[in-house]
């Protein structure tokens, strides 16, 4: 049944119908909505799990670890510092195999101190062997975390549902909760593969001399490449029981576009108003929307935006001294094609800063009009700074 | 669309009142969006929050710049903050307080409402005498100001959504939709183009 209901309880909800066994989190602005709503459902008996309450993000993850190796449904939920505090323990997670999902609510990294949404914190994790599939709406977000345990569980790695902070955790929308029988229809019970057992005693996390390490690594990339494959599967199967679909990208008038914008979490929402605006005025503007981020769906972004004149990436984050991080891998994904369009880097929106229509709308006629597309990310709406001397 | 903004200060339930007038107005048909100002909340410090419903599917995701109309929980709000900021000129006021406000030729392009929420929250014991919480007879007033959402679907989010003193919330909402003053238009320019 639709309901209002905030973004953070979205997320609670898919993990309350998921089944999940095992809770652990340490609690962080603007994550913390996420797992007091948990709390609340472990303590009224709505979701019969433990809830273990840790010392810090590192603790939480570590008791992740430790119950899905038993062969549970665990999740966690963290944001910015947070999650930069479980580092170390990301790529364990991924390296031990272990299908945990983690709700991962963008916020900007201090200093300066901010709670307000950014990218960089879950970007910069993107080479620990998680999934992370960025999130739009409030229904996305929860379709996402419950489609987060079918992909784990799948190809065995982690994931990040990820959801701007504010924007989406805080935000108030129609939401559609599903029925127990309708989510027990899409994703069966965890039938983990190996796991700590007395009956069945095993050694697990040992040590992987050269011999070995580089076999198990290239299996991780195989298991992140079959992700690629069974995102379609996994959709076709979340479509026949919700009626819903939301593609790995999802492109919106592109085929005549002669100029796409890309984008991802919210953004692409107010991008949708833009884009309606700018079609009603004749221009051919076409919008692709990147939610699967690992695995990178390379092959869908060059068939999407292979024939367009311009591309403007528009990233909420950034890798210093390299710049747009969702642009870097556009560009990558292009590089090959023998024509290819160009591939304007747009900043815009860091440490919450509101990406509105009329900062869309500049990046819009920037691309139009530039007849040279510069290497460099192009910061929007930066204010004058004056210098302390 | 329209967009609703509120301020008030932290603890009066103002970024309770979004989320019941969203719930309200969706169970009254409009696809609608709530949030707050992104801020760090305090008790006693201003806080905004905002309202958007349409009865299409709502896409822009930013905070509201220009709202149609905007509600003061509290008057000493009045004094440090323009309120009016950014609103759309013949919007409604509506404020909290028990008279009409002596500078009200700053509201002139607008039209004001007044209710005395405060002696409304404590006629209902709602909250305690030094903080009354004022969020649903407010709300009220803001359902005859607007002539929508239905009374009934401000008992149902109630009922639905507040554990404490339900009854009490709901006859507050009720004596503020019969009690709120609609001044409407206060400036003299508006008044005559208004005919």
């Amino acid at each position: 049944m639709k309901q209002v209901l905030e973004g953070s309880h979205a997320v609670a909800e898919a993990v309350r119908l998921a089944r999940v066994n095992v809770i652990s989190a340490y609690p962080i602005t603007p994550q913390t909505h996420i797992v007091e709503r948990l709390s609340d459902f472990c303590a009224d008996g709505r979701l019969d799990a433990r809830f273990l309450r840790v010392e810090s993000e590192h603790s939480a993850l570590a008791a992740l670890i430790g119950a899905s190796s038993t062969g549970v449904r665990t999740f966690t939920a963290t944001s910015s510092q947070g999650l930069a505090l479980m580092h170390e323990l990301l790529h364990w997670a991924s390296g031990a195999r272990l299908p945990i999902v983690m709700a991962e609510v963008n916020r900007a990294l201090a200093p300066g101190w901010n709670i307000w949404t950014d990218q960089t914190d879950s970007l910069a994790q993107r080479d620990t062997g998680w999934m992370q599939l960025y999130c739009e709406t409030g229904q996305e977000v929860l379709d996402t975390t419950l489609q987060a345990y079918w992909l784990a569980e799948t190809v065995n790695l982690p994931v990040m549902v990820i959801l701007d902070a504010f924007f989406l955790s805080h935000t108030y929308e129609p939401v559609d909760i599903p029925s127990q029988e309708q989510v027990n229809g899409f994703l069966p019970d965890y039938q983990p593969r190996f796991q700590l057992d007395t009956r069945n005693p095993c050694a697990f996390n040992q040590l992987a001399p050269p011999n070995v390490y580089m076999e198990m690594r290239h299996n991780i990339q195989q298991a992140m490449d079959q992700v690629l494959s069974r995102f379609g599967q996994m959709e076709d199967g979340f479509g026949v029981v919700f009626g819903r679909r939301y593609g790995e990208v999802e492109p919106l008038q592109c085929d005549d576009a002669q100029i796409i914008l890309v984008t991802s979490g919210t953004i692409t929402s107010t991008s949708r108003a833009l884009q309606q605006q700018l079609r009603a005025d004749g221009e051919r503007v076409g919008l692709l929307k990147i939610k699967l981020f690992r695995p990178f769906p390379a092959d869908a972004v060059r068939r999407i935006l292979g024939g367009a004149q311009k591309v403007a990436v528009i990233d909420r984050n950034c890798s210093f001294g390299a710049g747009g991080i969702f642009a870097q891998e556009v560009r990558a994904a292009l590089c090959n094609l023998s024509a290819r369009p160009l591939v304007f880097s747009y900043i815009a929106g860091l440490g919450g800063r509101d990406v509105t229509l009329d900062v869309l709308k500049l990046i819009y006629r920037h691309t139009k009009d530039c007849e040279h597309c510069p290497d460099d990310s192009i910061w929007m709406g930066l204010h004058e700074v004056h210098h302390a001397t | 669309m329209l967009e609703i903004r509120f301020h008030g200060r932290g603890g009066q339930g103002t970024v309770v009142a979004t989320i019941l007038l969203a719930k309200a107005f969706f169970r009254a048909g409009y696809y609608v969006q709530s949030f707050p100002l992104f801020g760090v909340e305090r008790r006693g410090a201003p806080v905004e929050a905002y309202l958007r419903l349409d009865e299409d599917h709502i896409w822009v995701r930013t905070n509201v710049y220009q709202p149609d109309h905007v509600v003061v929980m509290d008057k000493t709000l009045l004094q440090g903050i323009d309120v009016t900021m950014g609103l759309k000129p013949g919007g409604w006021i509506l404020i909290n307080t028990s008279s009409i406000p002596p500078n009200s030729e700053q509201f002139s392009r607008y039209r004001l409402a007044v209710v005395d929420a405060t002696r409304i929250a404590l006629r209902h014991r709602l909250g305690t005498r030094t903080h009354p919480i004022v969020n649903t007879a407010m709300m009220g007033a803001l359902a005859r100001m607007l002539e929508m959402p239905p009374l009934e679907a401000i008992s149902k989010a109630v009922e639905e959504e507040i554990p404490v003193r339900p009854e009490q919330n709901i006859q507050a909402a009720k004596d503020a939709y019969d009690e709120v003053q609609l001044v409407g238009l206060t400036g003299p320019e508006l008044q005559s183009s208004a005919g």
